[in-house]
């Protein structure tokens, strides 16, 4: 499936929760398969932390950029392109095409660097409703996401209850622990205490604060793995012979994450990555309702599918039968997965029978 | 009569039931197709789990043995416990779960009582295997099995009323002697 990534322009201001005023903004997009003429088949794909609007296919000049959830969402996919008209969009404070850090201030002509607001995934949520008005849909059959994306579908079914038809809700948690934040609070201070950081107006230095962004990275991978996929993948295996008593790379798990931690480093902004982790530690949709996330869902006018991974530590299954507790005392109609699956968080976005038989049938019997 | 249609007569138009251990769904794709009735599903099992989304059931892949904390009190009308008592570990716990979320709840079992069951074990000296018995010894899901007058009993225990008995062999109803010549009985019952 070849793509193509798009962007739209709003230049009206965008209040974020924050208070402060996007004054205009831009989203990037994409969209796979063709609206019905009853503008009724359009599912929007959120993404998680260090993804992308490219969900699903590739680019003509690029074809080994495959899109990040192309195993679930294309033509004879769960997610079935041929039936359905997918919109990949990237969130605002992002830095892969939507207005972020890295994106020109309008009122100085420079970057807005440490000026660019902390957006929540509320914010996010309402950036994509102006996406669903410029593209002319008025209610999606599906919102769906993994991780920080399923908590944009979840945000989705309370803020816009007219405006979703099922939400599909995978990896996700109806607030973070102590724990998560705590993790996040390790990343952020990685990247603050970079010197290159500048306070996070890097870019007019031009440096990076990459020493920090490798450390948010590594420490990321952990959380997204379990013990034992990690231990089944790397188990103690050196890279050289013998021991080098010394602070070279010994183990394979070490020559990993320094890799994936160089690669994040020269593709992903720290400005970003700094707003995303504030945005899930932000995130609690039942704090407006006394803590109390049925009374949050009884706005909702969403059917729900929820999907958890037993070996999920990050968000665990616990974590969703919270959300699917709160669904079934709002009466919702909610149907639950709990997948046994060894790979930890990032089992949401690989292939699985289960996972993906599942998801093949809740679609096949969404009606348009 | 089938099991089935006992049950149908028993969940009122528009209830909301709880299926518990509901294998591909299809009681509650019926009951939904006869009686408007929105019901959920509780399965454990990855192949029915995905045979009820086929089905477009509402499904909660979730472990009877941790109980029904998922649930709230009487949030349901019916709690239905199909062909599957026998095979649950803490059967007193999950009965009391059942009429804590239900109003009523529905059981049905194989009885163990049935002179089938009784004649392979009396005379043939062999655990019996029949239709609605079909394991052998060493390969059995179930656990706990009992008969009308083991199950009344429990009821009596618990404090449990019992509306209704229904006790079918052979897709009949079975009048007399049920603990004896019923191969499957159903029963709904309150707390």
């Amino acid at each position: 499936m070849i793509v193509a990534a798009h962007k739209a322009r709003f230049t009206e201001p965008l209040r974020l929760s924050s208070g402060a005023v996007l004054p205009e903004f831009e989203i990037a997009y994409e969209t796979y398969g063709t609206l019905n003429a009853a503008r009724s088949n359009a599912v929007l794909v959120c993404h998680a932390l260090s993804a992308s609007h490219h969900v699903a296919g590739s680019y003509a000049d690029d074809p080994d950029n495959i899109g990040w959830w192309d195993n679930m969402v294309g033509p004879g996919k769960p997610l079935d392109t041929d039936r359905f008209f997918v919109i990949g969009s990237n969130y605002i404070g992002s830095c892969f095409g939507s207005t972020g850090p890295a994106s020109t201030n309008p009122a100085t002509g420079k970057p807005w660097g440490a000026d660019f607001p902390v957006v929540t995934v509320e914010d996010w949520v309402a950036a994509q409703a102006r996406l669903a008005d410029h593209l002319g849909i008025e209610r999606f059959a599906a919102v769906m996401g993994g991780s920080i994306g399923a908590m944009q579908a979840l945000q989705w079914s309370l803020d816009y209850p007219e405006r979703v038809r099922h939400a599909i809700v995978i990896a996700c948690t109806p607030r973070l622990t102590a724990q998560n934040i705590g993790f996040n609070e390790v990343a952020r201070q990685a990247i603050m205490t970079d010197p290159d950081f500048h306070g996070g107006n890097y870019y007019e230095k031009g440096v990076v604060p990459e020493r920090g962004l490798r450390i948010a990275r590594m420490l990321g991978h952990i959380t997204y793995l379990s013990d034992d996929a990690m231990m089944e993948k790397f188990g103690r295996a050196l890279r050289r012979k013998a021991p080098g008593y010394d602070f070279e790379i010994d183990f394979e798990i070490e020559s990993y994450l320094r890799y994936q931690a160089d690669k994040f480093a020269r593709y992903f902004d720290a400005n970003t990555y700094l707003r995303i982790t504030k945005a899930l530690d932000y995130f609690d949709p039942a704090a407006r309702f006394g803590g109390d996330l049925a009374k949050a869902f009884a706005q909702a006018k969403a059917d729900f599918l929820v999907v958890s991974f037993t070996s999920d530590w990050r968000f665990s299954p616990a974590r969703s039968r919270q959300i699917v507790r709160a669904l079934l005392d709002s009466r919702r109609i909610v149907s639950y997965l709990e997948i046994d699956a060894p790979q930890g968080h990032d089992c949401f976005l690989l292939e699985d029978a289960r996972y993906h038989g599942a998801l093949r049938a809740y679609f096949r019997n969404m009606p348009l | 009569m089938t099991e089935t249609e006992t049950i149908a007569r028993w969940v009122t138009p528009g209830a909301r039931v709880l299926d518990l251990g509901c294998g591909d769904g299809r009681l509650l794709r019926s009951l939904w197709e006869t009686k408007q009735a929105p019901g959920y599903g509780v399965e454990i099992d990855d192949t029915h789990v995905l045979e009820c989304l086929r089905n477009d059931v509402n499904v909660l892949q979730m472990d009877l043995e941790d109980g029904l904390a998922a649930f709230a009190d009487q949030s349901f009308d019916v709690a239905i416990l199909s062909e599957t008592l026998q095979a649950i570990h803490r059967q007193e716990h999950l009965l009391k779960e059942m009429l804590r979320v239900g109003r009523e709840a529905i059981v049905s079992f194989p009885n163990f009582g049935y002179w089938r069951a009784r004649i392979q074990i009396a005379l043939g000296g062999r655990m019996p295997v029949s239709k609605e018995l079909p394991y052998e010894w060493y390969n059995t899901p179930n656990v706990h099995h009992c008969t009308l007058v083991d199950f009344e009993a429990l009821c009596g225990k618990l404090g449990f009323r019992i509306l209704e008995r229904v006790v079918l062999t052979e897709g009949a109803a079975v009048a007399t002697m049920p603990n004896l010549l019923g191969a499957l009985a159903v029963y709904r019952v309150a707390a």
